[in-house]
């Protein structure tokens, strides 16, 4: 019997997972190594902080998640010995592996930065990117009575890197209907240089910043937290106050990738970006969050990359050359409060665009501008997540990104 | 896409000011970016943020992000910021003639 092993069992890994236990020939086994019992539907986790009790929709049992073909096990990786295809457990013996792949994610390290995790870590500095983050921050804001907001995005990359801006939109609608919005000030701090940094995007959505008066720090590199005088400071010493401190902090791979020597400075994988093999393993294939690849860290980008990875996992044993598959497509809803969404598509080489979805002329979502259908879309996702995505069910949307439906550059500036 | 000529090199750079071509950088090309930013001279220390970047580009395919620079090149954060004021990613990569470090959106 060979073993394919997959570490994590988050979106990416179950994904693959479940693939696998289809697709692979007779004679493959299928293993994930997870230690947590639980699935979390992390797009479930924004809306937590605004008053949701959504906590028991967005779990699963992890053994629910997993098709029966599929062995679970719950243990924690120490180490990957890629020379010996070995790998070592905290509890259990070790391992073999005739193909490896790794879906371990990005975790949130408040300690990287000076004092964040240190006095007033969940009491007036927050995150939302934690279960238990997110419910903290919910308790603290319905505390919360007026003052300065300050959300801020330490380093990139990030997982979702639009969830900082819809946490903004939407708690300009949370305390715009608890009659507290005068008495808040909303600031959003990022290293980049703009909220939005691609042209397109920038150009079509910068007023929704100021229509929500909400006030933009760009360029700031968050050095240091002084919890006591709540006060945030950059490496070229600008200090913003804060009354309250939602960090988004710096985002790592998992340790032990970085004790195996696969990980960069991050603990991220460099991964090949069309085919989805790790860079210095040909053994080896990485996806979703875990890799160091330029795509977004999103649900959406896992499920394209389980495709292409799977279909190269039959290649490997069949002995063929690699499909380069991967285009670095992203599909992400922004929630944009009151009800509304944006739709972003967009992958590698082209920006998101304006235009409709999936259908060109029709939608029913709008592409780049905010509706209600795409709201919509957001919600009803939860129960496609389950009951679609993670068992490997096809869905509606290509693995390569369309330009059906788009409006270009050209297309914008005649009508303009 | 626009073509400027820096101390008589022809150079094609996107709107922000990246050469498209980084094959068309050369260190005379990095001293007048530099000063068109306000960074003059080029010391030292700026070089070897400079060459550690081409070269970490060269070797990943990518643009070396901020964190990855602080730790590789022997230049601390705290430095680079005295060095690269304000956007020290963003503006070692426009001067060694590498892509823009970029997000999604």
């Amino acid at each position: 019997m060979k073993n394919l092993i997959i570490l994590g069992a988050g979106t990416g890994g179950t994904m693959v997972a479940n693939r696998a236990a289809r697709e692979l020939p007779q004679g493959w086994a299928v293993t994930v190594i997870d230690p947590a019992e639980t699935h979390l539907y992390q797009p479930g986790l924004l809306f937590l902080p605004f008053g949701a009790r959504d906590e028991a929709k967005d779990q699963r049992p992890r053994r629910a998640t997993l098709s029966p073909r599929v062995s679970w096990l719950q243990d924690e990786v120490r180490l990957v010995d890629t020379a010996a295809r070995r790998i070592d457990l905290a509890n259990g013996s070790p391992l073999h592996y005739d193909l490896l792949v790794i879906a371990t994610g990005s975790h949130i390290h408040p300690e990287e930065t000076e004092g964040m995790a240190g006095p007033g870590w969940g009491e007036t500095i927050h995150d939302f990117y934690t279960l238990e983050g997110a419910l903290r921050l919910r308790s603290a804001l319905e505390k919360f009575r007026g003052g300065r907001v300050v959300i801020d995005v330490v380093e990139m990359p990030i997982k979702c890197p639009v969830a900082p801006m819809e946490f903004l939109f939407l708690a300009d609608e949370y305390f715009l209907r608890r009659g507290l919005r005068k008495d808040v000030e909303l600031v959003y701090a990022t290293p980049l240089d703009g909220a939005f940094t691609k042209p397109t995007c920038s150009r079509q959505l910068s007023y929704l910043l100021e229509r929500k008066e909400i006030r933009l720090e760009t360029l700031f590199n968050a050095a240091s937290v002084d919890g006591e005088a709540r006060v945030l400071r950059s490496w070229d010493d600008r200090e913003i106050p804060y009354d309250l401190l939602v960090s988004i902090p710096t985002h790592r791979g998992a340790a032990f990738l970085g004790a195996s020597g696969l990980g960069n400075e991050l603990d991220f994988v460099p991964t090949e970006r069309h085919t989805l093999r790790a860079k210095k393993h040909e053994d080896l294939f990485v996806l979703g969050d875990a890799t160091d690849l330029p795509s977004s860290k999103a649900g959406s980008v896992a499920h394209f990359q389980s495709e292409v990875l799977v279909a190269n996992l039959l290649r490997t044993i069949r002995g063929e050359s690699l499909e380069e598959g991967f285009d670095g497509h992203a599909n992400c809803f922004i929630e944009s409060g009151f009800g509304k969404a944006l739709l972003i598509d967009f992958n590698y080489d082209v920006e998101p665009l304006p235009g409709h979805f999936p259908i060109p002329g029709i939608g029913p979502l709008t592409l780049l501008g905010e509706s209600r259908f795409n709201h919509w879309g957001k919600l009803a996702f939860r129960p496609i997540y389950w009951n679609a995505l993670l068992p490997g069910r096809p869905l509606p949307v290509s693995t390569r990104m369309s330009m059906r439906g788009k409006r270009t550059l050209k297309t914008l500036q005649t009508a303009a | 896409m626009t073509t400027l000529i820096y101390e008589g090199h022809k150079v094609d750079v996107n709107p922000e000011g990246f050469l498209l071509d980084t094959a068309q950088w050369s260190p005379a090309v990095a001293e007048a970016i530099a000063e068109e930013v306000g960074i003059t001279p080029l010391t030292e220390r700026h070089w070897k943020v400079i060459t550690f970047c081409r070269e970490d580009a060269a070797r990943e395919g990518q643009s070396p992000g901020l964190r990855r620079i602080a730790k590789l090149s022997g230049v601390d954060m705290k430095e680079l910021y005295q060095l690269f004021p304000k956007g020290p990613g963003k503006l070692a990569a426009r001067i060694a003639g590498l892509p823009k470090p970029t997000s999604c959106v």
